[in-house]
C-alpha cells in the first residue's frame, strides 16, 4: 500500500478501507514514523480474530525497550484477520510498515471515526511538529 | 533528546539494543556530564566528608574511590555517590564527590548547611560545584581501556578498579577513573568543558576500528539494570533505607558519627518491611516501574525498574518485596497491565562480565 493513499490517526495508526467485496474492511497498521520513534521493538500482541471493537478501543499493544504503547482502532467492528506471524518477526514492521507489517483487518460496523483521520500530508505535518 | 534533571540528553543515538550490545561486546561512549561533580579542598576536607557520608573517607588512600550514601536523620537515602581521594596535577591532595544529576542541588544545599556549622580547624574546607565547568565521558566495554589508554599519559591498564588519577588526556588536564555504570570494565574521563567535543571526537575516532558507538540514556538504563546497579528514584529514595535496598555494604556504623547513623543502627536490627530482589520472567513483555508483585493472589511488593534484557533475551526487573518472598527461586507473579505474568526471584546481578 502506498503511504500517500492511506488515512492516519493522530495516535499514528494507518487505515486502509476496502469495500470492493460488499463488506467494508479496514486494514490497520502503524506508521513508519511511529515505529522509528518506538525504536527497538521487543514484543507485540494483537486482538484475536472475532473480537468486537468499539471505535477507540485497543487492538493490541506494542512494546519497545523503552516503553509500551497501545494501538487503537478508529473504527468499530469485528476483527476478521490478525497478522499472526508478525509478533515473531517484528523487523517486518520496520521493513514494510505499510505492507507486510499490517496488524489487523476489521469488518467495519461504524465508520464515523474515519472522519477524524488525517490525510498523508496532514499527518506528515503532525510528525514534523512532534519530532 | 529528553529533559533529564534540566539537562537535554539523548535517550538513543541509533538503537538502544545496538548500543547495549556494543557496550557488552566492544565499547561505547556515554556523555555523563549531567552527573554532579563536587570538589573539596582544605586540610579538613576528608574529615568533613567522613562525618557526612555512610562510608569511611579518612582511610581512603590517594587515588582510591568508594561508593557510599548520603542519608537523612531517619536513615533514608538522600543520594548514592562516589567519593574520590585524588592528587591534583600540581601534587595537591583533594577530595571529590560525584552525585546524581537529579539530586545535585539538594546535596549541594545539604553540604552547605553542614559546612556552615563548622568552626575552628574543622572549618578548613572549601566546596566547589564543578559540574558545569567540566564534562564527564564514560568509556565502557571490554575494549574501553585499550581505547582510552591511547590518549592518556599514564597506563590506564594499571589503574585498579575504583581508582582514579589526574593525568593528561588527549593533551589536556583530566581526571580518569576506573569506574562506570554498565557492569563492564571501563573508565570515566573528566575534562574542562571547552575540551568536551575534542575529547569525545578523538575517542570515537580511535575506537572506530574496535566497534565503539555512542550510547544514550536508554542503553545506560538496560546495562545498569542487567548489572543490578540501583538507580536513585527507583531502587533508592528518601523512604527506602540502605538495608532494604541491599546496600548494607555501603554503610559503616562502627565508631562513626554521620547523619542517620543512629537510625540506621536501629534499622539494621529490625526486620525489613521489604527488600530489593531480582525477578526473571520468561517472555519479553517487560515489567515496568510500580507494577504490583503478587503471590497467591495477594500483593507482596512492587517493581522498581524493569526492562527487556538484550543480553539475556528475556524480561528482568528489580522489585521491593515482602522478605517472605525474597528467597532465590521463589515463584511470584507480576501484574502487567491487568494480566498476571509468572516471575521467579533470582540472585543479583542478572549479568556479570566474564572475568
Amino acid at each position: 500500500m502506498k503511504p500517500e493513499e492511506l488515512k492516519y490517526a493522530k495516535t499514528h495508526e494507518w487505515v486502509h478501507i476496502d469495500d470492493t467485496s460488499g463488506d467494508k474492511i479496514a486494514t490497520l497498521g502503524i506508521s513508519s514514523f511511529a515505529i522509528e520513534q518506538l525504536n527497538d521493538l521487543v514484543y507485540m500482541e494483537l486482538a484475536p480474530v472475532g473480537k468486537q471493537l468499539g471505535a477507540g478501543d485497543s487492538i493490541g499493544e506494542i512494546e519497545s525497550v523503552k516503553a509500551v504503547s497501545d494501538v487503537y482502532s478508529p473504527v468499530a467492528g469485528e476483527v476478521v484477520e490478525s497478522n499472526e506471524g508478525l509478533a515473531d518477526n517484528l523487523d517486518t514492521l520496520k521493513d514494510d510498515a505499510y505492507g507486510a507489517g499490517w496488524l489487523v483487518k476489521i469488518k467495519v460496523s461504524d465508520d464515523a471515526g474515519l472522519a477524524e483521520l488525517l490525510d498523508h500530508a496532514a499527518y506528515e505535518k503532525q510528525c514534523a511538529e512532534e519530532h | 533528546m529528553v529533559d533529564f534533571a534540566g539537562w537535554s540528553m539523548p535517550v538513543v543515538y541509533d538503537s538502544t539494543i545496538n548500543e547495549h550490545n556494543a557496550t557488552r561486546q566492544h565499547a561505547s561512549l556515554f556523555d555523563v556530564s549531567h552527573m554532579g561533580r563536587f570538589r573539596f579542598d582544605g586540610a579538613a576536607a576528608a574529615e568533613f566528608l567522613h562525618g557526612v557520608l555512610s562510608r569511611k573517607v579518612t582511610n581512603l588512600k590517594p587515588d582510591q574511590i568508594r561508593y557510599g550514601l548520603v542519608t537523612n536523620e531517619a536513615g533514608g537515602i538522600l543520594d548514592d555517590i562516589l567519593v574520590y581521594h585524588l592528587i591534583d596535577h600540581d601534587g595537591t591532595p583533594y577530595h571529590a564527590l560525584v552525585v546524581n544529576a537529579g539530586n545535585r542541588e539538594k546535596i549541594a544545599g545539604w553540604i552547605n548547611d553542614r559546612l556552615a556549622s563548622l568552626s575552628g580547624a574543622a572549618a578548613d574546607v572549601t566546596f566547589k560545584d564543578e559540574t558545569v565547568d567540566t564534562v564527564m565521558i564514560a568509556v565502557q566495554g571490554p575494549k574501553a581501556i585499550g581505547i582510552a589508554d591511547q590518549l592518556a599519559d599514564i597506563p590506564l591498564g594499571d589503574l585498579p578498579y575504583y581508582n582514579g588519577k589526574c593525568c593528561q588526556f588527549n593533551g589536556t588536564p583530566a581526571m580518569v577513573s576506573r569506574t562506570g555504570y554498565t557492569g563492564e570494565d571501563g573508565c570515566e574521563v573528566v575534562v574542562a568543558s571547552e575540551h568536551a567535543v575534542a575529547t569525545w571526537s578523538r575517542l570515537m575516532e580511535i575506537g572506530k576500528s574496535e566497534g565503539i558507538v555512542a550510547a544514550g540514556l536508554g542503553a545506560r538504563d538496560t546495562l545498569r539494570l542487567e548489572a543490578a546497579m540501583p538507580l536513585y528514584g527507583h531502587e533508592l529514595s528518601e523512604t527506602i533505607n540502605p538495608y532494604q535496598a541491599g546496600l548494607g555494604f555501603a554503610v559503616h556504623l562502627k565508631d562513626r558519627s554521620f547523619p542517620g547513623r543512629d537510625a540506621l543502627a536501629t534499622l539494621k536490627k529490625e526486620p525489613r518491611k521489604s527488600i530489593r530482589v531480582g525477578l526473571q520472567m520468561e517472555g519479553k513483555r517487560a515489567a515496568r516501574e510500580n507494577y504490583p508483585v503478587v503471590a497467591g493472589g495477594n500483593p507482596v511488593g512492587h517493581v522498581t525498574s524493569g526492562t527487556f534484557s538484550p543480553t539475556l533475551q528475556h524480561s528482568i526487573a528489580m522489585a521491593l518485596v515482602d522478605p517472605a518472598f525474597s528467597e532465590s527461586g521463589t515463584e511470584v507473579e507480576i501484574d502487567i497491565r491487568g494480566r498476571l505474568q509468572p516471575a521467579k526471584v533470582v540472585d543479583l546481578p542478572f549479568y556479570k562480565r566474564p572475568s
